[in-house]
């Protein structure tokens, strides 16, 4: 009897509970989930409920663009890289469908990191081509998430491109901000050196090796660069959902002329303050928020910086508005430096002078000028002349340079600010003034003029070069 | 009905395959080291193998002679809706299904019967993957693996299009996914033990269960028949026959 007693409250109290949840899961209003392609993210939720979201994501395998003249056999949720960003509520049910096309060679499947369950949703998405696969969890915690394909060899299902970002916004939502953008680093892995055209397959030697060809922003070379630069006006907040793929490779991620006003680290709900650099891993991800304070172009960089110089890594922030010279100035004087102490065991400099030399051969000259170029050039213009894509122009048959050397020599002598088309490409990047003598120069414009399938009739002398100079 | 099926099978065909009985090839005993660690070694015994895949041809003729495999009369139970979808019409592979390529999106209940008529059967997964692994030297993995990062065409090539092993069998590699009698058998063994196997499949945990995680090839195809069950149609995905020396008469 007594048991009788106290147990019959309990079987009524779970029936009732089983049968409002039953309720509360027939009732949930059904939407479909927001998602958009990068760099866009969908707007904020604004219900105050959670709802039933369904989500319809189809893999494509497709070949693409990975940089100029160069193609990739992408693997893609949704046809781009990274894939769709979805946008969910904590709370939320969704029903996730995923579409493996009938044309695509292998199954596929995703692990959300945003699932609590066997794999992620692995398992439950596992998908023939040709075929689709039905799977429902619960968005039970709040932040950015990765997701990727979890088939065998994952390895190369992600280094082709299958990752992607979800975001479970909070019950009470995010701040509000005045732009959201989707930037998503990964790495390439590719049979050919960077830059080498064609249709490139993917290399499992470097994969394993971890010397990735291409680190970029957004699936290629200039995604995000250019015309494709996010575009931002003064004054704007913004927020950036920042992900990582690798699939090898954590992200320095950085700004440069930027300091993060607030940066999620890890995508977790816990800021930290007025950050320069943060670290992303693959696999993870992070939110960072800033305040546009004055115009220019902000670069996004991997500040483990060759990864940006070389290999890709760079995007663009184009903030528009008034210049605000007290926060920056830009350059207000440029003149020339004498060391200020005269060190006793290093006698001051004095200015290099080209009058005793005497004048060399081409063949000197551009001996010579080879290692000015090593030393000055290089670095952004590159060891074979081809600079890099969409950065840094090339000189290597570069229709530009040919077109007027002498305006070559002066953006030399002189530095160059703006935009230029290079054999039909877009640039625009600043060139500094080189600190270099006018034989210097001279030897150094007969390198670029003689190498790489360059040719040129005649010499280039410093008495050229003085001459612009003097202009 | 028949009669003029081969009539227009003979003109669109000839000279080459059509009509003739698949050349098989005997491969020798051997041993198949399974992908994963926790499978022991598969001894293979001597067994007859096509040289090539069957063709939209040689499909044509079982077609015509077993009616109840034409597209539109095969029950969904034994092939999904995509079987034979990119064939013109039940009855003519068309343009997109070269008589000469191999046919693809057909069950593995339909390669099943086909081998059946043959008086043949499918082979062993084993048995495949001991006869993909004769390769010549100059083959590498990286070769395999570059068909991948290559679109489906459509249509698909012809056999004999790829590489032959050095037992003289063509196009294991780089041209279509074949059916295996057992293409489950890494699902069924996890069902049987532990869930070690199967979460294998899926994200890290592979490598450290694999006999030779750089095998990447390897991983896709134990990846790809994973993801099957008997009545998928896979526009990528044919068959071959095989079939086991016969026992000499005492």
């Amino acid at each position: 009897m007594k048991h009788t007693i106290i147990r019959k409250p309990c079987i009524a109290s779970l029936y009732c509970l089983s049968t409002l949840f039953r309720l509360q899961s027939a009732e949930l209003p059904v939407e479909k989930a927001r998602m958009t392609a990068p760099p866009r993210v969908p707007p904020a939720i604004t219900r105050n409920h959670p709802a039933k979201v369904i989500v319809e994501m189809e893999v494509v395998e497709k070949v693409m663009r990975l940089a100029d003249g160069v193609d990739y056999m992408f693997w893609t949720f949704g046809g781009t890289v990274p894939g769709t960003f979805i946008r969910v509520r904590e709370g939320d049910q969704v029903e996730f469908n995923l579409h493996n096309h009938p044309d695509n060679k292998l199954p596929h499947n995703i692990d959300l990191h945003a699932v609590t369950g066997q794999g992620g949703g692995a398992e439950g998405s596992f998908t023939a081509p040709g075929h689709s696969s039905k799977f429902n969890f619960k968005a039970l915690k709040p932040g950015l998430f990765v997701y990727h394909c979890a088939t065998q060899p994952v390895g190369m299902h992600i280094a082709n491109g299958m990752y992607g970002l979800i975001l479970v916004e909070p019950l009470n939502g995010l701040s509000k901000v005045d732009k959201e953008f989707y930037v998503f680093q990964s790495e390439f892995y590719t049979e050919g050196a960077h830059g080498e055209e064609g249709l490139q397959p993917f290399s499992m030697d470097k994969a394993i090796k971890e010397q990735a060809d291409y680190v970029v922003f957004n699936g290629s070379v200039g995604a995000l660069t250019g015309d494709n630069a996010l575009q931002v006006n003064k004054g704007e907040t913004v927020r950036l959902f920042v992900g990582n793929g690798g699939p090898n490779l954590a992200s320095s991620f950085h700004v440069i002329g930027e300091i993060f006003d607030w940066v999620y680290p890890e995508a977790g709900l816990i800021a930290n303050r007025n950050v320069q650099t943060t670290t992303v891993p693959p696999g993870g991800a992070a939110m960072v928020e800033f305040t546009t304070e004055v115009p220019g172009t902000f670069i996004m960089v991997d500040h483990a910086i060759f990864r940006a110089f070389n290999k890709g890594a760079l995007g663009m922030i184009k903030v528009t508005g008034e210049e605000d010279h007290e926060i920056y100035s830009g350059k207000i004087s440029d003149s020339q430096y004498q060391t200020m102490v005269n060190s006793p065991d290093k006698p001051l400099l004095l200015p290099k002078t080209n009058a005793a030399q005497k004048a060399l051969t081409l063949d000197e000259s551009i001996e010579a000028g080879k290692t000015t170029y090593q030393a000055t050039c290089m670095a952004c213009h590159q060891a074979n002349g081809l600079g890099i894509p969409g950065v840094f122009p090339p000189l290597a048959k570069s229709d530009f340079l040919f077109e007027d050397i002498g305006r070559a020599i002066d953006i030399v002598i002189n530095g160059k600010q703006g935009p230029i088309t290079v054999n039909g490409k877009n640039y625009n990047q600043v060139m500094t003034p080189q600190n270099l003598t006018d034989e210097e120069i001279s030897n150094v414009m007969n390198f670029i003029l003689n190498s790489w399938g360059n040719e040129h009739p005649g010499q280039i002398d410093p008495a050229k070069v003085k001459q612009i100079r003097a202009k | 009905m028949n009669t003029k099926h081969f009539l227009i099978l003979g003109l669109l065909s000839f000279p080459i395959f059509a009509g003739e009985v698949t050349r098989q090839i005997e491969l020798p005993a051997g041993t198949f080291v399974p992908l994963m660690k926790n499978m022991d070694a598969i001894p293979v015994a001597a067994f007859q193998l096509d040289i090539h895949a069957v063709t939209n041809a040689e499909y044509l003729a079982f077609i015509n002679e077993n009616p109840k495999w034409q597209r539109g009369k095969v029950p969904r139970i034994l092939a999904d809706e995509g079987y034979l979808r990119h064939w013109a019409s039940p009855t003519l592979p068309g343009e997109q299904a070269p008589l000469d390529a191999p046919v693809t999106s057909v069950s593995w209940y339909a390669a099943r019967a086909y081998a059946k008529w043959k008086g043949q059967r499918l082979p062993s997964l084993a048995e495949w993957e001991v006869a993909a692994a004769m390769l010549p030297e100059k083959i590498t993995r990286q070769q395999i693996l570059t068909w991948y990062a290559k679109p489906l065409t459509h249509p698909l090539p012809d056999i004999f299009s790829t590489q032959e092993t050095t037992a003289g069998v063509w196009d294991m590699h780089g041209l279509i996914w074949e059916w295996v009698e057992d293409y489950d058998s890494l699902a069924l063994l996890s069902r049987a033990g532990s869930d070690e196997t199967l979460s294998a499949l899926f994200c890290g945990g592979a490598a450290a269960g694999a006999s030779d995680p750089s095998d990447y090839a390897a991983f896709l195809r134990y990846a790809f028949r994973g993801s099957l069950s008997a009545s998928h149609t896979v526009a990528g995905l044919g068959f071959r026959c095989a079939s086991s020396p016969k026992e000499p008469t005492p």
